[in-house]
């Protein structure tokens, strides 16, 4: 499925996907700039369809990659489903927000953006979703550091303490 | 009215004798009727309820001293005044209710001749007594500050006053039946045989009758704020509702009231349309203090019935509530006036 | 009737901010509602979540794949079984591990008995959101008898641990088999009582018939998966349609709202949903008690070291509450490098705004309770 709607992507949107030898079988990879517009065509596509929004995970390798956001998507009609990437500069990770194609995504790529620090253009309401708003840093990038303390509770760091 | 000597001894005394009669007895209704409530509702859920267990003082056989535990608990609980709030209405509020529910109980015949005060508009003395608790309902609300309070407050105004209509026109049915307004009238109007076999009660007088008992019993039960008519309190929604900032004694005044309630609105339900203090069986163990004894069966059992309620039923909307009262129970009981009306017309007393 | 509801409050008030929660009697944990309202009437419902944040991905990322489970089944601590399953399904696909026929019916059965266990808490919560105090208590009775036999089986009753990759923690116990009839002979009669005493009462079918109506095309939008799903009447389950370990096997119904009391999608369909999922249930089980093989080592495919290859796998089961989804990347390395969990109640938790708004303060509560949601599975 995944190569097929590669293809198809290829030829509406030329230019989208990252390049590569040839399309991986597991997952389509893309370029940030015109996701949201195919997005749209992915959901609104007859044959496509992509109705459901099952998950949004955002990606850290580690140090010197870029950061990623993978998509889950499904066809509640026709039953199938892929899989979508789209990578994200580590200094300025912006990618264009889906919020407005699938309503779910609002809210996904808000604990996102709350975990991995990655903006969404034109999210209409980019807040923390699980920490509090006044948490400095993004807890699953793999550089993080976590603060020595919050609020003027001392946050134990060494193993021993806690233990 | 218990003796001359009494009738006759300064009426201070007289008063203060009754007052605090009137008040052991509240208190005790309010404790047997929640180790009831404790013991139906277990009954009811599968469980046991308070029960003693093992050497020592835990709740006595049966739990039986598990309310008087709480009442101990209350007494000795912190008595917390938020800082918000309106200090003088929120240590008001309490007894405004208390007293509401206690000066109704004054005018209640326990029998033909344990009465406080014989008034000859007794009924429409306990009507106005009675609702006198909401004002109590909303300083409660209103001054703690509290936004579950204010909105239970407002709920329980407009749910008391709603309910307030069907219960008085129901009542009217009577009133027409028996042509006093006096208690003990009332009562003594219901004595004789009806249908040939059933006691003269006005409940079984005619149809129409029969119809109000049940409009003035949830009617009653709504004024008593209790399930399925809770929403003031309703505390999967308000918390609380109106006591959510209340605690130790006054919330127990709270309690206490709500008991006492229940028991004005039994008692008026009793001695209006089932006969208070006569027997079942007409002539049978018809003595004073066996009419106390029939009163009070006849309190506790549909005591029992509310009690009942509140653990079967879950709680309508604060909507539906209103729908109830005006779109349906204040329709029924007009048309039970003008049917007992022409009952009378037509049959006769 | 939204707009029914709007309309006839023609005195418009001024709007109030109130604050339900984090300590409210029906937030079912630690959830914060602030809802916006004019009156009774509520114009906006804001979730705010994040007070039982235990940092679950990150801690996964320190863990090695086996010592996942146990946090696993603190998620969704409702359904401990499920969530294990979701888990360990998802590794076994990474690694490509096929485990004993024997295997297979124990997770089904444990996974069928939790749901129902699952289904009575929610079903009795969402009474006890709507005033009736008594059948809370029932289910808990019935709940209890399931706990009890998780309890032969494992040890435990709340976090089970209880399914590993590749196989189980333990055998099924002398006499677990006898058990599980008779309870579930008795329970199908005992889904009788609770419909007599909560499900047909006039009061309760008033509170939620045609209340925070969901279309199927709001609840896909967000998301929405499970009970809540069907109950507006899209017939989706992943056990019929994206069949996982052996559901292909038995035989069942995936009940659907219909709309029976008031419109599809109401509360009362969700409820009804879920009172008739338990009876499917109780088919599974049945069915899975009596295919399933007698002789068997439950550790017979358990690895000697979980070390997926590398690579990733998003796998979805159905839990109680709807898909759980896992997303786990590995490198090869003892302890996955991401790990996500796509929790079911935090998609029905995001409705919320969208079906309660032009309700009544009650009728948050009631539509809150309906979707059934776990806060530690919320907030990971």
């Amino acid at each position: 499925m995944n190569v097929d709607v590669a293809k198809k992507l290829t030829e509406v949107f030329p230019g989208c996907l990252v390049e590569q030898d040839e399309f991986p079988e597991t997952h389509i990879q893309l370029q940030p700039d015109q996701w949201s517009k195919i997005a749209s065509y992915l959901k609104e596509t007859e044959e496509l369809s992509f109705d459901s929004c099952m998950c949004i995970t955002g990606v850290d390798f580690g140090e010197e990659d870029d950061l990623e956001s993978r998509y889950n998507l499904h066809s509640m009609k026709h039953n199938h489903k892929i899989e979508v990437r789209i990578s994200a500069n580590r200094k300025k990770p912006i990618i264009p927000t889906v919020s407005h194609v699938w309503q779910i995504a609002n809210w996904f790529e808000r604990e996102v953006f709350d975990m991995f620090g990655i903006k969404f253009k034109g999210h209409p309401d980019l807040r923390r979703m699980l920490l509090p708003e006044d948490w400095v840093g993004y807890p699953l990038r793999k550089d993080y550091v976590g603060p020595d303390s919050y609020h003027g509770i001392i946050i134990p760091k060494v193993k021993e303490v806690w233990e | 009215m218990i003796s001359d000597q009494l009738a006759t001894a300064p009426w201070l005394m007289w008063f203060s004798i009754a007052g605090v009669t009137l008040f052991l007895i509240m208190a005790f209704n309010a404790l047997a009727a929640v180790y009831v409530e404790r013991k139906v509702s277990a009954f009811v859920q599968d469980r046991v309820g308070p029960m003693g267990q093992g050497a020592g003082l835990h709740a006595g056989k049966w739990g039986l001293l598990q309310t008087v535990a709480d009442a101990v608990k209350l007494l000795t609980k912190e008595d917390i005044i938020p800082r918000a709030a309106d200090r003088k209405l929120f240590i008001m509020a309490p007894f405004v209710i208390f007293i509401g529910a206690f000066i109704s109980i004054a005018a209640l015949p326990f029998s033909s001749i344990i009465q406080v005060i014989d008034v000859n508009i007794g009924i429409f003395y306990i009507l106005a007594t009675s609702s006198l608790g909401v004002i109590g309902l909303i300083l409660a609300g209103w001054s703690s500050e509290n936004k579950w309070s204010l909105y239970g407050a407002m709920r329980s105004a407009a749910q008391i006053v709603s309910y307030e209509i069907p219960a008085a026109l129901s009542i009217i049915v009577v009133i027409m039946i028996t042509s006093t307004l006096n208690l003990q009238g009332i009562v003594e109007a219901q004595g004789g045989i009806v249908w040939g076999f059933l006691p003269n009660w006005i409940v079984f007088n005619n149809p129409f009758a029969f119809l109000a008992f049940f409009t003035y019993f949830i009617a009653g039960v709504a004024e008593t704020n209790r399930t399925p008519f809770d929403i003031p309190e309703a505390e999967s929604e308000l918390v609380g509702g109106f006591h959510t900032e209340y605690s130790g004694m006054r919330w127990a005044f709270f309690f206490l009231s709500e008991y006492a309630n229940m028991f004005v609105v039994c008692g008026i339900a009793s001695v209006t349309f089932l006969g208070g203090w006569q027997s079942p069986i007409p002539g049978f163990m018809n003595s004073p203090f066996w009419g106390l004894f029939w009163f009070m069966s006849k309190v506790l059992f549909l005591m029992f019935i509310m009690i009942w309620f509140r653990w079967t039923f879950p709680r309508l909307r604060v909507d539906q509530l209103m729908s109830v009262a005006w779109k349906y129970l204040l329709p029924i009981s007009l048309i039970n006036i003008f049917g007992v009306g022409l009952w009378i017309l037509l049959v006769g007393a | 009737m939204t707009e029914r509801l709007i309309k006839n409050s023609f005195i418009h008030g001024e709007e109030m901010i109130l604050n339900i929660g984090p300590q409210h009697p029906s937030t079912h944990g630690v959830l914060r509602l602030r809802v916006k309202t004019d009156g009774e009437i509520v114009s906006e419902v804001t979730p705010i979540i994040g007070y039982l944040h235990r940092c679950f991905e990150k801690h996964c990322e320190n863990l090695t794949y086996e010592q996942v489970i146990p946090y696993t089944d603190r998620c969704d601590y409702i359904a401990s079984m499920n969530t294990n399953f979701g888990y360990v399904v998802a590794v076994e696909e990474l690694m490509g591990i096929e485990v004993p026929e024997k295997v297979e019916y124990i997770r089904i059965i444990m996974a069928e008995l939790n749901r129902i266990a699952s289904h009575l808490l929610a079903l009795g919560t969402f009474g006890l959101d709507v005033g009736a105090t008594t059948p809370f208590l029932y289910m808990f009775r019935d709940r209890e008898r399931i706990l009890d036999m998780f309890e032969m089986v494992c040890g435990a009753r709340l976090l089970y641990n209880y399914m590993w990759v590749g196989g189980v923690s333990h055998d099924l116990p002398v006499g677990f088999v006898e058990a599980t009839f008779k309870f579930l002979d008795d329970f199908e009669r005992e889904i009788d009582e609770y419909n007599n005493l909560l499900t047909f009462n006039k009061i309760f079918i008033e509170r939620t018939a045609d209340v925070g109506i969901m279309t199927p095309e709001v609840a896909i939008d967000y998301g929405v998966s499970g009970p809540n799903l069907r109950g507006s009447g899209v017939k989706w389950d992943l056990r019929k349609n994206d069949p996982y370990s052996i559901y292909d096997r038995f035989d069942f119904n995936i009940p659907v709202g219909e709309g029976t009391m008031g419109s599809v999608g109401d509360c009362w369909d969700r409820y009804w949903v879920r009172v008739l999922e338990m009876h499917e249930s109780v088919k599974i089980v049945r069915q899975a008690l009596q295919q399933m093989p007698k002789e068997g080592n439950v550790h017979e495919a358990l690895p000697k070291k979980v070390r997926p290859p590398k690579g990733s796998v998003y796998k979805r089961t159905e839990s109680p509450r709807g898909d759980l989804g896992y997303y786990i990347i590995s490198d090869g390395k003892p302890s996955p490098i991401r790990l996500k969990m796509r929790s079911p109640a935090f998609t029905s938790l995001s409705v919320l705004n969208e079906i309660s708004r032009g309700w009544m303060i009650s009728d948050v509560l009631a539509v809150l309770g309906s979707l059934d949601i776990v806060l530690g599975e919320i907030d990971r």
